[in-house]
């Protein structure tokens, strides 16, 4: 099984999730999350004082995926996500070592 | 005394409206402070309708209003005493009962002391905040209400014009804070830190609220339902849209982008400056007045970081400044043509006593308000236990839940 994390602009969040249903995900995480890339911040100016910004919103999605799905799922968030502009964000696919359902107890990749 | 039942519905409407701006100025500050200060904030305006109120009545009306000694009113209408019966002195014309005066100018009484709020968000104790404002209520307000409002007052006497406020209320507030600010120093972290506004959108909500509260404040202040009234309306809400118009101008023309604080900033500029003129001007002058106030107050806050003292919603930057501006334009401005109770001014062939007399009453105001404001807070620097200052664990933590056990905002909670 793995974890694949895509920190994405928010207002890519309901492209990704179309995509991502398109391929069978039955189901993802979605946290509102701020940070900075090489985008870096932006700058406010309240009367005339500016301020500088330095974490930008992001939304984090999360996805269990079976390992034979991770590539294609990842690809998708990829595709999903992509502006062309600086700031788009990145995906990561990481190994997940067990995985429970809370309602059954179900262990392992059946819990997906 | 001959009671005018239209005098008397307009002004008992303009005591209502002039309670609103209040909570108006709550919200204006409210969304500029960080959302874990924002609570404190509104307590304290909202807490200035408390206890200011209960004073006011007890005993600052009479301090105010009562007797005829020039520099301080009397015990004549303490505890509401024959105020329901009696006009104050110097005040025979009257034309609405007493006690619509009392509760009128009891609003003034409330949203004056709350202008101070916003030079020293974030950082002063409740208990601290809840004395400091009695006390100056008592010791600040009353007395200056009395020399320049009261017919008995000896810049009133002397021939100062105040039509609702410019000294009274915002130089004198405007002072009072930066006293305040002095003796309680600066929020931890500022100016290195940023500390910018959580909610632009209350702030603006709060200034609609001001701008509507304002035409009670001036126009309510002709104490009259006639053509007076219709003029200090008019003068309120051209020298508000000018005043936006001013400072979204200046930040244009500095290479900024207009901003929804710069105009709702500029519109309270334009709103404090004409506050002493709106009942003396006509024409179009108050449209000079709103301008010259946002450009103004646009450069003035910025102040601060130059001479490094933590005004932190500029209250010095535009009800100082613009209430020393408004009270000396009148000089400039006012014409015995709209009031036969005014003066002409500089523009109008009057030359320049009405100037002269202006110019005394800002400074007596100056330096009274701000060596008894210093020396209230100072006293109860050295007096209350706690101190003035909340510690910098709660200063972290912030007003809503260090001072008041609330949050503001918890959208997440199931």
């Amino acid at each position: 099984m793995k974890l694949v994390t895509g920190i994405i602009k928010p207002f890519k969040v309901d492209d990704v999730k179309d995509a991502l249903a398109d391929l069978g995900v039955q189901g993802l995480t979605v946290s509102e999350v701020q940070g900075y890339g090489r985008q870096k911040g932006h700058t406010e100016v309240y009367r005339g004082a500016e301020y500088k910004v330095d974490f930008v919103p992001k939304v984090r999605i999360d996805v269990l995926v079976g390992d034979d799905d991770a590539e294609r799922v990842a690809l998708a968030l990829v595709d999903a996500a992509r502006t062309g502009k600086i700031g788009d964000g990145k995906v990561w696919v990481t190994p997940v070592e067990q995985l429970y359902r809370v309602r059954t107890g179900e262990a392992g990749p059946d819990a997906l | 005394m001959k009671v005018n039942a239209g005098d008397t519905a307009w002004v008992l409407i303009s005591a209502a409206l002039v309670m609103f701006m209040t909570p108006g100025l709550a919200f204006f500050y409210g969304g500029m402070v960080r959302a874990k200060n924002v609570l404190g904030m509104l307590m304290q305006n909202f807490f200035a309708l408390g206890i200011v109120s209960v004073l006011w009545a007890a005993l600052c009306y009479s301090l105010a209003f009562g007797g005829t000694n020039p520099y301080i009113g009397n015990l004549d209408f303490a505890w509401l005493d024959t105020v329901a019966k009696q006009a104050p002195p110097g005040f025979a014309a009257l034309t609405i009962p007493p006690l619509l005066f009392m509760a009128y100018q009891m609003m003034f009484a409330v949203i004056t002391p709350a202008l101070i709020t916003g030079a020293i968000a974030d950082r002063m104790r409740f208990g601290a905040w809840v004395l400091f404002i009695g006390l100056w209520a008592i010791l600040v307000y009353a007395p200056i209400a009395h020399w320049v409002f009261s017919p008995e007052g000896w810049l009133f006497k002397r021939g100062a014009l105040d039509f609702a406020g410019g000294t009274v209320v915002h130089v004198n507030a405007g002072i009072g804070a930066l006293a305040a600010v002095l003796v309680l120093g600066k929020r931890r972290g500022w100016p290195r830190h940023p500390m910018p506004p959580h909610s632009l959108p209350l702030t603006l909500i709060g200034t609609g609220m001001l701008w509507f509260g304002w035409f009670g404040f001036n126009a309510g202040s002709a104490l009259a339902a006639n053509g007076l009234a219709a003029q200090a309306l008019v003068n309120t809400h051209l020298a508000a849209a000018a005043g936006m118009l001013g400072w979204l101008a200046l930040e244009r023309i500095k290479g900024g982008h207009a901003t929804t604080l710069g105009a709702a900033s500029g519109a309270v500029a334009g709103l404090v400056a004409i506050t002493p003129c709106a009942g003396f001007v006509g024409g179009m002058s108050s449209v000079p007045i709103g301008l010259a106030a946002g450009a103004l107050c646009f450069l003035a806050v910025n102040m601060k970081f130059r001479f490094g003292y933590d005004d932190s919603l500029d209250v010095i930057g535009v009800h100082l400044v613009g209430g020393v501006l408004g009270s000396l334009l009148l000089g400039l401005f006012a014409e015995r043509a709209v009031n036969p109770a005014g003066a002409d001014g500089v523009f109008f062939g009057g030359g320049f006593a009405l100037l002269g007399e202006q110019t005394i009453a800002i400074v007596a105001t100056l330096v009274y308000s701000f060596v008894v404001t210093g020396l209230i807070l100072l006293g109860l620097k050295a007096l209350m236990p706690g101190g003035l200052r909340i510690t910098e664990d709660d200063e972290n933590t912030g007003l809503d839940l260090s001072q008041h056990s609330e949050v503001a905002y918890a959208p997440d909670r199931v």
